[in-house]
């Protein structure tokens, strides 16, 4: 069977290469995609441990939580992004640097 | 090595270069279309995680929801956004990449040593759960099991996350709707 370590491994390398897109990218959207990449690797990890749960099935439910949970947050944030395109005329979280319009 | 291990190799190997390539390519809506592949393949790391109904969750709900969703969002906003998303990319010099290349890198080998020093396997619930056959094998069927389980013991979670939904659902339409004068 496939060890514990080796999902853990790759949700590692998952979660590093969502943090850098996030760090790296000047386009609110591609950032977003790195969260994307962030919340799956935590998803990865819950269901890899949820396979020792049988009963109440603690992992496998809450992957399903988190699913969801990101579904909701990219509506709004692209919702919130089309907002600011429209306001700022640009996407680049640099350069949103005023309150007022 | 058995056919599951180089099953999950392959998947591994699949998500991993397609990840790499959402985040180094230039081109935004290839980025996008190469995410549905990374998510591809982690549904079927979920599979040989034996957990099935997370996979088809995350082939209905990340591949037809929110991936269609990025993709209306970008194609609907109009060509500006294209024109200015072009421009953006082009002047990207790779030394401003070095201090998130160097963040993530250096986050990764502390997550891979802390994961290698760690020694999941033989962690005490973990080896308990296999001693009462709390664990779940390949030929269970999980999905009643986590049909039952949701309406009695997930039960409160499960109607706080509907409501959030109905939440961010009308905070989104409210959001994108065009501004009207009153």
């Amino acid at each position: 069977m496939i060890s514990l370590t080796d999902f853990l491994v790759v949700s590692a390398v998952l979660f590093c290469i969502g943090l850098y897109m996030i760090v790296s990218k000047h386009n609110a959207i591609q950032i977003l995609i790195g969260i994307e990449l962030m919340l799956n690797a935590a998803i990865l990890n819950l269901v890899a441990f949820g396979k020792y749960d049988r009963l109440n099935n603690g992992g496998q439910m809450f992957a399903l939580f988190a699913i969801v949970l990101a579904a909701a947050t990219t509506a709004v944030a692209l919702a919130i992004i089309l907002n600011v395109y429209r306001q700022y005329k640009t996407i680049d979280p640099g350069k949103i640097d005023n309150l007022k319009d | 090595m058995s056919l599951v291990q180089v099953l999950f190799y392959v998947m591994s190997f699949i998500a991993l270069t397609s990840a790499v390539f959402v985040a180094s390519t230039k081109n935004l809506v290839r980025c996008i279309f190469m995410f549905f592949i990374t998510l591809f393949a982690l549904a079927g790391l979920y599979v040989l995680a034996l957990a099935d109904f997370v996979a088809i969750t995350q082939i209905v709900i990340y591949v037809g929801g929110i991936l269609v969703l990025i993709l209306f969002a970008f194609m609907l906003s109009g060509k500006e956004t294209l024109n200015a998303i072009a421009q953006q990319q082009g002047k990207f010099i790779s030394i401003n990449k070095l201090p998130a290349l160097l963040l993530a890198g250096l986050f990764l080998v502390v997550l891979i040593n802390m994961i290698l020093k760690v020694d999941v396997d033989s962690l005490g619930w973990i080896k308990r759960s296999i001693q009462t056959k709390n664990e779940i094998l390949p030929d269970a069927e999980m999905t009643q099991n986590i049909g039952i389980n949701l309406m009695t013991r997930y039960l409160l979670p499960f109607e706080a996350i509907s409501i959030l939904l109905m939440i961010a659902l009308i905070g989104a339409a409210h959001l994108s709707r065009k501004e009207q004068k009153i």
